[in-house]
C-alpha cells in the first residue's frame, strides 16, 4: 500500500459492499487492522486536521496560564462562577491539555503510519522501471502524433526519442511489443519526478521532527528571570535567579557561572514629533560579562538583540525605575538603603513599589510609594506622570506601621505589601499627608519614628536636571534550549520538501512509432499526471516538436546526398534553433 | 503640503479610482450575462449545426468544446456527441466557456485598476519615506500595504493566466478594505518601538501580507467555482440557470485547479511567514513559540489549509467541499488581521489604536 486508499490518485476499491457480505467476522487482528486502515486513511488525517485547527481556537479567546498567567488570574476574578468550569475542561491550559494533545498525538500517529508504508513504497519505485506502455496512447493526456520523415525505422525513431527523455531527466524504458494486427510496435516509456513525492516524505517526517524536538526541547533546558538595577551584578547559579523554570531533564550543575553585571540602561524616547510624544525609540542595556577565569568584556543587550554567553540567551524583556532610598532612626543611622524596583503601570512609566524596614527602628515600617518619572497634576488633584524620562521626578510614599510578616516564613513577593494588618501612618483616610520627595530631599516620618531620603544619584549635575537622577533596573529573560538549533533544520527541512513536493512535476511520458501499411512511421505521444500537473500537455507537445526536429535532422535528406556539407550544417541549425525554441 | 498629506491625497484618489474600475468590472459581468442569453435566444440556429462543432474541436479550433456546454445549458446534450469529448488541441480554449471576448467595459476596468494601484502605490512609498521605514508597522500601513499587495498579486497573475472575470471581486474587497482602514484605524506616523526594529518585520510581515494576496486570489476563485459548479448541475438537469455570465467563465474544474494553484503558493509563503515569525518572536520576546493569540491564528490558518491541500487529495473531498476550505481559510486570514489585531489582547499589539 503506497498511499492511503482514499487518496483520489489510488484506485476506488472494490466493491466493498459485496465484499462485506461475506466477509467472515474479523478477529481481533482484524479489528486491529481495520482500524488502523481508519487512522492512515486521508480521511482520517483531513478530519484531525481541521479537529486541530478548531481545537486551537478557545486557547485564543481565554486568557492562558502559560502566556498570561496574570490574565487568568483577572479572568478568575471577573468570571467567578465560569472560570471554575472552563478550568474544568482545562480552558486555561489549552496547548498542554489532555483533549488538545489526545488530537495532535492521534495526528501524528497518523502521519507516521502513512509515511512509512509510503516510504518503503518510494524506496522501491526508485529502483524499479517505468511501467509499461500502455496498449492505446489515444485517451491520456496531451495526446499528439506525428508523421516520421521517410527513411526513418520505428527502432531508430523511439530510441532517439529514449535519448531525448534521457537527457531531460527522465528515467527511460524501451518495449518492443506486437501490436493486433500482428505488426511490431516500438516504444519508451519514461517517468520523471521522483523528488516530488521524496519532497512529500520528507515534509511530513520534518513534522514529527518539529514536534519530537519541541515536545523534548523544553525538558532539557530553563528559562529564567532576574531583575537587576544599574551597578548591580548577578552570577548565573540557581539561586540568583527571581524565578527558575528548569525543564524536567535539566540538571542545575550545568549552569555556567560567570558573572553578569548591568553598568548603565539607556531609554530613549520621541521628543519632535508631537504624535509619538514619549513613545519608545530606543532601549539599551551595557553589561559587562565574567566568566570563570577570564577577563570581563562588554557586552550589550537590546530588545530584538538577545545575548549568547555562557551557553544562555539573555534576552531584555522590561525595565523601569529604581528609585534608592535610605530611612534613618532618630538619631541620624541608617537603618535601611536600597534601589528598589518599581514596576511600570504605564506608557508613561507610572511606576509602584514597596519598601519594607522590618529592623532598626521602633516598629516595623512599610512605605506604598509611587514614582512619577514627570509628575503633573489632573484637574482631579491627582497625580500622574506625563512623559517616561526624568523631566520632574516626584516619589509619593504612604506609610504604614506594623507587623510586615516578614518572620511568618510565608514568602512574601517584595512588590506587593498586604497592608491590611498595618496601621497608616499617612494617607486621607486620617488627615495625614503623604510623604513627596524629588531626587536628593529628606522628609520626617510621622510619629517621630525617624527620616526618609529620596537620594540623586547624579547630585553634581545642574539645579533642574534631572537625568540620570534616578537608578535604571532592567530585567532579564535568561534561557537555555539546546534543541532550538534541531527545531530550525527541521523547520528549513519542512519548507524545502514542501517547496519541492508542490513544484516538482511527476509525470509519465510515452513515446510510440508504429508502423503503416504503406512502411510510414506514426510518432504517438502522451503523458500521464501523477498529481497536480498543469504543464503537462504543454510539455507533451513540446517533446513531440522537439523529437520530430531531432529526427527530421538525422533523417537521410530525400534529394540531396548526404555528405554535402552546407545542407547539414543549416540542418544542424535549424536543429539548435529548435530546441531553443522548446 | 506634506508627504503624509499626499500620501493621503493619493490614496483617496486611488479609492475613486478603484472605484470606477469596479463600476466597469461590474457591467463587463451585465454584458456577459447579456451576451449569454442572446447566444441561448440563436440557440435554435446553433443547434443545428453540431457537426460544425464537433469536427471544430478535433481540428482543436479554438471556440469549440465549451459552446457544448453552453447549449446543454438550456437545450439538452443534444450538440454533445456520443462518447468522450476529444482532449486535442489547446486545452485553455476548451475551457475557457462560450466565447466571449474582451468587452470594452472590460479593458476599461483592467486600465483603471492598473491606474488605481499606481496611484496606490505612491500612496505607500510616500508614507513610507515619511516614516523613514518600511510602510507597514500598525493596522493603517498594515491594510494599505496588504491591499496594494492583493491587487499587485492580481495584476502579476494576469499577465499569466486570464482572471480579468475576478475584478469586480478584487476591486470591491480592496475597496470595502481601504474605506475601513481609512475611516477605522488612521493613526498618525510614529516611529518604531523597539520591539519592531528588526529586518523581520520586513520580511514577516511583507511575506504575510503576499500570502494574503494569494489567498484572496484563491478565495474568489473557489467562490466562482462553487457558483459555476452549481450552475453547472443546473444545467446539467437541463434547468436555465441564473447568473447567466458564468456561462462565461472557465468550468469549475478549471477555476478549482486555479485556485489550488495561487492557493499553494500562498501555503508556502504562509509557512515562511510561520517561520520567520517564530525566527522573530525568539529574538524579541526570548521563545520562539508561546502560544500568543497572534501566534495561535497563525497556526489556524496554516493548519486549515493544510487540510485544503489534503481534501484536494481525498476521494470525495476534491470539488465544492475543498472549496469550502480555501474560504473558510481566507475567512480566517481576514480574522486574524481585523478582528484579532484589535481586539484580542496579546503580544502582538501593535494596531497602533
Ligand atoms: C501534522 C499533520 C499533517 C500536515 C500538517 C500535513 C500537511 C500536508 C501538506 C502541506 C501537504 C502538501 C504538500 C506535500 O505534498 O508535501 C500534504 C500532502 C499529503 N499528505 Fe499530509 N499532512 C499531515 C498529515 C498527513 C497524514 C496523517 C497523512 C496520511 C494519511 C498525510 C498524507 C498526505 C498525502 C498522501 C499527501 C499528498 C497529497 C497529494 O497527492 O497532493 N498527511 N500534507
Amino acid at each position: 500500500m503506497s498511499r492511503p486508499s482514499d487518496h483520489y490518485d489510488s484506485r476506488p476499491p472494490v466493491s466493498e459492499a459485496g465484499d462485506g457480505v461475506t466477509q467472515p467476522k474479523l478477529g481481533f487482528i482484524g479489528w486491529l487492522r481495520w482500524f488502523w486502515r481508519q487512522l492512515t486513511s486521508m480521511r482520517t488525517a483531513l478530519f484531525l486536521l481541521l479537529l486541530l485547527a478548531i481545537a486551537a481556537v478557545p486557547g485564543s479567546l481565554v486568557p492562558q496560564r502559560s502566556s498570561d498567567p496574570n490574565g487568568v488570574t483577572q479572568y478568575f476574578a471577573d468570571n467567578p462562577d465560569l472560570a471554575p468550569v472552563l478550568d474544568n475542561f482545562q480552558a486555561f491550559d489549552v496547548y498542554s491539555s489532555a483533549w488538545f494533545s489526545a488530537i495532535y498525538l492521534l495526528l501524528f500517529v497518523s502521519l507516521i503510519g502513512c509515511v512509512i508504508p509510503r516510504t518503503a513504497h518510494h524506496l522501491k519505485a526508485l529502483r524499479a522501471a517505468p511501467p509499461k506502455t500502455p496498449a492505446r496512447l489515444a485517451r491520456l493526456a496531451g495526446f499528439t502524433t506525428r508523421q516520421a520523415p521517410a527513411g526513418t525505422d520505428a527502432a531508430t525513431a523511439v530510441d532517439s526519442a529514449r535519448r531525448l527523455l534521457k537527457s531531460t531527466g527522465y528515467r527511460v524504458a524501451l518495449f518492443n511489443s506486437r501490436s493486433r494486427a500482428g505488426r511490431s510496435e516500438f516504444s519508451v516509456s519514461a517517468e520523471r519526478g521522483y523528488l516530488r513525492e521524496t519532497g512529500n516524505l520528507v515534509f511530513h517526517s520534518a513534522l514529527v521532527g518539529v514536534l519530537v524536538t519541541v515536545g523534548f526541547g523544553s525538558g532539557f533546558g530553563f528559562s529564567g528571570q532576574r531583575v537587576l538595577v544599574e551597578g548591580q551584578t548577578f552570577v548565573n547559579t540557581l539561586g540568583a535567579y527571581d524565578s527558575f523554570n528548569p525543564g524536567r531533564f535539566f540538571d542545575d550543575g550545568t549552569l555556567d557561572p560567570y558573572k553578569l553585571s548591568l553598568d548603565t540602561f539607556e531609554a530613549d524616547y520621541e521628543m519632535e514629533n508631537l504624535d509619538a510624544y514619549g513613545q519608545p525609540i530606543d532601549f539599551t542595556a551595557d553589561v559587562t560579562i565574567t566568566h570563570r577565569g577570564q577577563e570581563s568584556e562588554a557586552g550589550t543587550v537590546k530588545v530584538n538583540e538577545p545575548l549568547y554567553t555562557g551557553g544562555t540567551d539573555v534576552y531584555l524583556l522590561g525595565n523601569g525605575y529604581a528609585p534608592t532610598i535610605t530611612v534613618k532612626d532618630p538619631d541620624g543611622n541608617v537603618v535601611f538603603t536600597d534601589s528598589i524596583p518599581f514596576l511600570p503601570q504605564d506608557a508613561n512609566l507610572t511606576s509602584m513599589g514597596v519598601v519594607k524596614v522590618p529592623d532598626g527602628l521602633d516598629e516595623q515600617l512599610g512605605m506604598l510609594g509611587f514614582f512619577y518619572p514627570t509628575q503633573d497634576v489632573a484637574a482631579s488633584g491627582a497625580y500622574f506622570s506625563s512623559f517616561p524620562d526624568l523631566v520632574y521626578p516626584m516619589l509619593t510614599l504612604n506609610v504604614y506601621a506594623g507587623d510586615l510578616g516578614l518572620d511568618s516564613g510565608v514568602p512574601a513577593s517584595v512588590y506587593t505589601l498586604d497592608v491590611d494588618e498595618l496601621t497608616p501612618l499617612t494617607g486621607r483616610d486620617i488627615g495625614i499627608d503623604s510623604i513627596e520627595l524629588m531626587p536628593g530631599e529628606t522628609q520626617d516620618l510621622p510619629n517621630g519614628l525617624g527620616s526618609v531620603t529620596f537620594e540623586n544619584a547624579n547630585p553634581d549635575a545642574a539645579d533642574g536636571d534631572f537625568t540620570g537622577s534616578v537608578p535604571r533596573f532592567a530585567s532579564f529573560d535568561i534561557h537555555h534550549d539546546p534543541t532550538q538549533g534541531w527545531v530550525l533544520l527541521f523547520a528549513i527541512l519542512v519548507l524545502l520538501g514542501l517547496l519541492t513536493s508542490l513544484f516538482v512535476p511527476r509525470r509519465r511520458v510515452w513515446v510510440k512509432a508504429l508502423e503503416g501499411d504503406d512502411g510510414s512511421i506514426r510518432l504517438e505521444y502522451a503523458g500521464l499526471a501523477r498529481g497536480e500537473d498543469p504543464t503537462l500537455e504543454a510539455a507533451v507537445s513540446a517533446l513531440a516538436d522537439r523529437h520530430a526536429a531531432l529526427l527530421e535532422a538525422d533523417a537521410p535528406p530525400a534529394d540531396a546526398p548526404a555528405d554535402s556539407l552546407p545542407g547539414g550544417s543549416q540542418q544542424t541549425d535549424s536543429q539548435q534553433t529548435d530546441t531553443r525554441q522548446t | 503640503m506634506n508627504l503624509i498629506e499626499l500620501s493621503i491625497i493619493s490614496l483617496t484618489s486611488a479609492m475613486v479610482v478603484y472605484a470606477l474600475a469596479f463600476i466597469a468590472f461590474a457591467m463587463d459581468l451585465a454584458r456577459r450575462s447579456a451576451a449569454v442569453g442572446a447566444a441561448q435566444q440563436g440557440q435554435v440556429s446553433e443547434a443545428e449545426q453540431p457537426v460544425a462543432v464537433a469536427a471544430g474541436s478535433v481540428a482543436g479550433s479554438s471556440t469549440s468544446v465549451n459552446s457544448a456546454s453552453v447549449n446543454s445549458a438550456s437545450a439538452g446534450s443534444a450538440s454533445v456527441g456520443p462518447g468522450p469529448l476529444p482532449r486535442a488541441g489547446k486545452p485553455k480554449a476548451a475551457d475557457t466557456g462560450l466565447a466571449y471576448g474582451r468587452s470594452p467595459s472590460l479593458r476599461v476596468g483592467v486600465a483603471l485598476t492598473v491606474l488605481a494601484w499606481v496611484l496606490h502605490l505612491a500612496a505607500v512609498l510616500m508614507r513610507g519615506i515619511a516614516a523613514e521605514r518600511v510602510p507597514w508597522a500598525n493596522m493603517y500601513e498594515f491594510s494599505m500595504t496588504g491591499t496594494l499587495l492583493i491587487v499587485g498579486v492580481f495584476l502579476l497573475v494576469l499577465t499569466r493566466v486570464d482572471l480579468r472575470f475576478l475584478g469586480t471581486f478584487i476591486t470591491g474587497l480592496v475597496l470595502v478594505l481601504l474605506l475601513l482602514a481609512s475611516m477605522n484605524f488612521y493613526v498618525e506616523v510614529a516611529p518604531l518601538p523597539p520591539a519592531l526594529q528588526s529586518v523581520w518585520l520586513v520580511i514577516h510581515v511583507f511575506v504575510a501580507s503576499l500570502a494574503t494576496g494569494l489567498f484572496a486570489l484563491g478565495f474568489a476563485l473557489s467562490v466562482v467555482q462553487l457558483m459555476q459548479f452549481r450552475r453547472e448541475s443546473i444545467a446539467a438537469g437541463g434547468k436555465p440557470a441564473r447568473l447567466r455570465f458564468l456561462a462565461t467563465l472557465p468550468s469549475s474544474q478549471k477555476l478549482e485547479n486555479l485556485a489550488y494553484r495561487v492557493t499553494i503558493i500562498g501555503f508556502i509563503l504562509w509557512t515562511f511567514t510561520l517561520m520567520a515569525g517564530s525566527i522573530w518572536a525568539e529574538k524579541a520576546w526570548g521563545r520562539y513559540w508561546g502560544w500568543d493569540t497572534k501566534e495561535v491564528w497563525t497556526f489556524i490558518i496554516w493548519v486549515i489549509f493544510a487540510g485544503y491541500i489534503h481534501a484536494r487529495a481525498t476521494r470525495g473531498w476534491r470539488g465544492s467541499r475543498s472549496a469550502w476550505l480555501a474560504i473558510i481559510g481566507f475567512s480566517a486570514v481576514l480574522f486574524n488581521f481585523g478582528i484579532v489585531n484589535v481586539f484580542f489582547k496579546g503580544l502582538h499589539a501593535y494596531s497602533g489604536l
